[in-house]
């Protein structure tokens, strides 16, 4: 039963100039997107903007009319406990573990810290890290 | 053609002693007379001209090195007027200022395109044959040394420089070349460039002979080029002090005939510097009789290897050197090109957001080496955003290219992270096997 | 100072004797290209029909694009033994164009750039540092040989690595220097900026792209050299084929071994003295590899006073080209070479821009392509091996680097009628 906690992450190729990302913005809006994460990684000209939004196919779809390119990316979260030391806690066991982060980001709630992780192989993963006592947000609580 | 000088190539060794022993008397008289340098290396060793009575004399002689390059350049050693220069090549030197290699035109007709006829003839190329020269042109010896050597025998010469190895198996197919003069590991690069593209060595192409040279390479390479692709090897060795890459194995393809005529070679106990018999490994030192613009009295060339013993059924009478088995120092050959630890340390140093506590990773990718360098940003270098720091190692690798003449990628790491050490610095990590 | 001075200054009847000569020889030569027998057979011509120099206009001109047919040895008029050096230079596809030369070819060529070097005063004991790309592009080793015939030491410095450039400049005390002008620039610069003393540069020798009367005066200001023009063209030989004199004012063209014509490009009609159109030139004294009536692309004209220094009639410096062809860095580029490239990778699209900047002096080439919407797979490090792979791909056909940026489908402008993908943003 890991897929309950495998997350649909868009990815959304982006050139790096101005108003590039207010346009991306606008295609949210105008699809009634709300956006749960987000963060834009930047490579030489270009980008990839990562966003986790509560209703991905809608979005894709708004995305994909306007020529857009862009793909779906199955990522994790981890509760993080929102004290000195919350982040080791989680990316010291998931170390550990021998599960490799290739990206991640994080956000804080009024009650808790959230890792966005983007991991190898995400169904072992989830096995290895339920088994583990961190606790996964499920997808449910992202992708409505 | 069996040889392109067959008097002087089969001359009988008592004959040949009495010619090296005249060009060395010439060559010692002349610089005791004329040059600082060698004049001031052999009055501090206590010998003058007259001691040499016999070429076995010739260990009275001081030895040179790598350094007494360094500390003269760019051209204090020339020994010639300055307009009797009629080229200069440049090699990698063990800091920030290179090697400087000068040579009159008798140095490049009469000593190193010689040397390259005769062994290029020796290894059955002639009028007939289309030679590819996958050597660097340029400051590097190989490319334009191949290449005279080349012309000189007839051959038709394409002069493709290294690199683009889809394009160098399309020229071989199109141009229809012969031969291939390039390093081992790229020549099997090529044949693994050559497999991916469809393309039959044996039948689709005509290169049926190699010359390869300027990094160490195995009997089993050997095989193994001729088994994949019916390319008979060639072992070639030189160095730009010496002139760039000179002599070949033969058609027995077991060692390196080095011309005798033109220099004297040695094997000596590294430590004591004491001359060792055929058989025995040591370091290989070389005299140029030959050279003119800047002469090469006992130079320790810092190579491993022996001098064969017996004679060579192909009828040359010079002594063979067996196949290099390593160096005497640290340095190393990336690509065919001689990087010496040291030369990488200053050219990181030119980057004010680097340190000098770096560490060197050699492997084989594939086929071609890879070279990589980690080195440790200074606590203030670091950038918010990747392409600040993919920027600085950016930065770093073209400074290490522009340094080194080879590329090597750059690993950034973060400040104490890398190893130290007391004593004797081991930075380099060779994972490379043969 | 002449190297060859009887056949630097020779002229009237007696050029013409021996033009003509040479020219009989040469359509002799080209009857063993079977290109060429076939022309005269479609132009119903034979070789004897050439009787005067103006009888050349019988002959159809020979265009680049013909050369692509010959690819590798179609044009080759001797057997390969007799071939001693085999050069290559960007064709308009895929492949390049391949120009073979004998041992009398190499000898042929070396002499002419022995006159030009001669001619702007580079004589023996000059200390020569050539920053051309050698290997199989003509200006390395061209010019190598022709610096090493008048007996200058030459330094084979090759592309690249400016300081070095500049330390071998001051350690080894180089009087003259060859590269692009636009190379000599950035030098410039670079020394400027190390503070480093240049004072030994006597001249400077620059080719291979065009520039103005501007550089001209910042080069010989800042750098100290007396800066020359050099024209070439591997087709024809390679560098040397044209070089200015000391008088500075066209470039000499060596009469006695190019057959020069300037036509219209459009008509094909032969224009006279003072009228710019494009070079068209016959080389008389190439073996491997004879051309005819060849158009070089380049626009100029022949200029209509004699030259003081008693050489014979000049080009004009170059205006441009009459085709879509680019001189990025000192190398020829054609964009059919890019579509080509492309075309055969499949996460690509076949739109494309080319833009050409220069920056610090250097040239910059852009091309935008759009990649493929099934290509992406939402990762940074496979957009960035894809660039990289695109990048590696034109490297290959064109030999020279090129940044690319990845656009989205559909973002490109496209075209109806002629395209005009090049936006050349430098000014020369």
């Amino acid at each position: 039963m890991s897929e309950e906690y495998i997350i649909k992450q868009l990815s959304i190729f982006s050139e790096n100039k101005a108003g590039k990302l207010a346009a991306i913005a606008k295609i949210f809006l105008d699809a009634g997107i709300s956006i749960q994460a987000f963060y834009i990684a930047e490579a030489n000209n270009f980008g990839v903007v990562r966003a986790i939004v509560d209703k991905p196919e809608v979005a894709f779809e708004a995305f994909a009319k306007k020529n857009y390119v862009l793909k779906y990316t199955d990522v994790l979260a981890i509760k993080m406990n929102d004290v000195p030391g919350g982040l080791y806690e989680v990316v010291g066991l998931l170390g550990d573990l021998g599960i490799n982060i290739e990206y991640s980001y994080g956000y804080r709630t009024k009650d808790y810290g959230a890792l966005i992780a983007k991991v190898e192989n995400p169904v072992e993963a989830v096995e290895k890290i339920k088994k583990s006592g961190l606790e996964l947000l499920p997808a449910k609580d992202y992708n409505f | 053609m069996q040889y392109y000088n067959e008097k002087i190539e089969t001359m009988p060794k008592p004959e040949m002693e009495k010619l090296q022993y005249q060009e060395l008397k010439q060559l010692v008289t002349r610089l005791y007379a004329n040059s600082p340098f060698y004049s001031g290396k052999m009055k501090e060793a206590g010998v003058r001209p007259d001691d040499i009575k016999c070429i076995q004399d010739i260990t009275k002689l001081p030895f040179m090195r790598k350094t007494d390059l360094r500390d003269n350049y760019p051209d204090k050693l020339v020994c010639v007027p300055k307009d009797d220069v009629v080229r200069y090549h440049v090699s990698s030197g063990t800091t920030g200022k290179p090697t400087v290699v000068a040579y009159t035109q008798g140095d490049i007709d009469n000593l190193w395109t010689e040397a390259l006829a005769r062994s290029l003839v020796s290894c059955g190329i002639g009028k007939k044959d289309v030679l590819q020269v996958c050597y660097g042109y340029g400051l590097f010896t190989g490319g334009l040394g191949l290449h005279y050597g080349g012309e000189k025998v007839g051959a038709t010469v394409i002069p493709a420089s290294t690199g683009n190895s889809k394009r160098q198996i399309e020229l071989a197919q199109d141009l229809g070349s012969t031969a291939i003069a390039c390093t081992p590991s790229y020549l099997i690069h090529l044949l693994d460039v050559a497999e991916k593209m469809g393309v039959d060595m044996r039948k689709d192409t005509q290169v049926r002979t190699a010359i390869l040279g300027a990094e160490p390479w195995t009997d089993e390479m050997r095989k193994y080029i001729y088994e994949k692709s019916g390319i008979v090897a060639h072992d070639i060795f030189g160095t730009s002090e010496i002139s760039g890459p000179m002599f070949t194995d033969c058609s027995e393809l077991n060692g390196i005939h080095i011309g005798a005529d033109l220099a004297y070679v040695e094997i000596i106990d590294p430590e004591t510097g004491e001359q060792l018999e055929p058989g025995e490994k040591g370091e290989l030192t070389m005299t140029v009789l030959k050279k003119e613009a800047i002469p090469m009295i006992r130079y320790r060339i810092g190579d491993i290897t022996s001098i064969l013993e017996g004679d060579c059924p192909c009828g040359r009478t010079s002594p063979r050197i067996a196949r290099l088995s390593g160096r005497v120092d640290d340095m190393l050959i990336i690509r065919g090109i001689n990087v010496f630890p040291s030369a990488v340390e200053h050219a990181l140093l030119k980057n004010s957001f680097l340190t000098s506590h770096f560490m060197i990773e050699v492997s084989r990718e594939g086929r071609l080496d890879d070279m990589l360098v980690k080195v440790e940003l200074k606590p203030d270098a670091m950038t918010d955003g990747v392409n600040g720091l993919m920027e600085m190692q950016r930065i770093a690798e073209r400074t290490l290219r522009d340094a080194l003449n080879v590329s090597a990628r750059v690993e950034l790491c973060p400040p104490n992270s890398l190893p130290r050490f007391e004593g004797k610095a081991r930075r380099v990590i060779d994972k490379r096997v043969m | 100072m002449f190297w060859n001075e009887k056949m630097e200054t020779l002229k009237g009847k007696d050029l013409k004797e021996l033009q003509l000569k040479r020219l009989k020889a040469t359509i002799k030569q080209t009857q063993n290209v079977g290109f060429y027998k076939q022309m005269f057979k479609e132009a119903g011509i034979s070789p004897d029909d050439i009787k005067t120099l103006d009888d050349i206009t019988k002959i159809p001109f020979t265009k680049k694009a013909d050369l692509r047919g010959g690819y590798p040895f179609g044009f080759l008029a001797v057997p390969m033994n007799q071939v001693n050096r085999i050069h290559t230079t960007s064709g308009t596809t895929g492949k390049p164009t391949v120009v073979a030369y004998t041992k009398n070819d190499l000898a042929a060529w070396t002499e002419l750039l022995a006159r030009n070097f001669t001619m702007v005063g580079i004589k023996a004991g000059d200390i020569f540092q050539n920053a051309a790309n050698y290997s199989l592009f003509t200006g390395g080793l061209g010019i190598h040989m022709g610096a090493e015939a008048i007996g200058c030491a030459v330094v084979p410095s090759g592309v690249g690595n400016t300081k070095r450039q500049i330390e071998m400049i001051q350690d080894f005390g180089v009087t003259a220097l060859h590269c692009t002008p636009s190379y000599a620039m950035h030098l410039t610069e670079v020394a400027e900026e190390m503070n480093a003393d240049l004072s030994s540069l006597k001249i400077g020798c620059f080719g291979a792209e065009a520039w103005s009367d501007n550089t001209r005066r910042d080069l010989e200001n800042r750098l100290g050299v007396k800066a020359y023009d050099s024209y070439g063209m591997s087709e024809l030989f390679g560098p040397g084929v044209a070089f200015e004199c000391q008088e500075q004012d066209g470039l000499h063209i060596w009469h006695d071994s190019y057959l020069v014509e300037i036509i219209d490009p459009k008509t094909g009609e032969t224009l006279e003295a003072g009228e710019k159109g494009e070079l068209v030139v016959t080389p008389l004294v190439k073996e491997a590899m004879p051309l005819l009536r060849y158009r070089t692309g380049d626009i100029t004209m022949l200029m209509e006073d004699d030259c003081p220094c008693g050489r014979g009639q000049k080009l004009a410096r170059f205006f441009g080209r009459s085709d879509d062809m680019l001189t990025i860095r000192g190398i020829n580029v054609f964009p059919s070479q890019i579509e080509h490239v492309l075309k055969n990778i499949p996460d690509v699209g076949d739109q494309f821009m080319v833009y050409i900047d220069r920056i610090n002096h250097l040239d910059e080439m852009t091309i935008e392509v759009e990649m493929s919407k099934s290509v992406f797979s939402g990762e940074l490090a496979d957009l960035s091996r894809l660039q990289a792979k695109i990048m590696k791909a034109l490297q290959e056909t064109l030999t020279i680097r090129a940044r690319v940026e990845l656009k989205e489908p559909g973002s490109l402008p496209r075209f109806e009628g002629k395209a005009k993908r090049v936006i050349d943003r430098r000014t020369v």
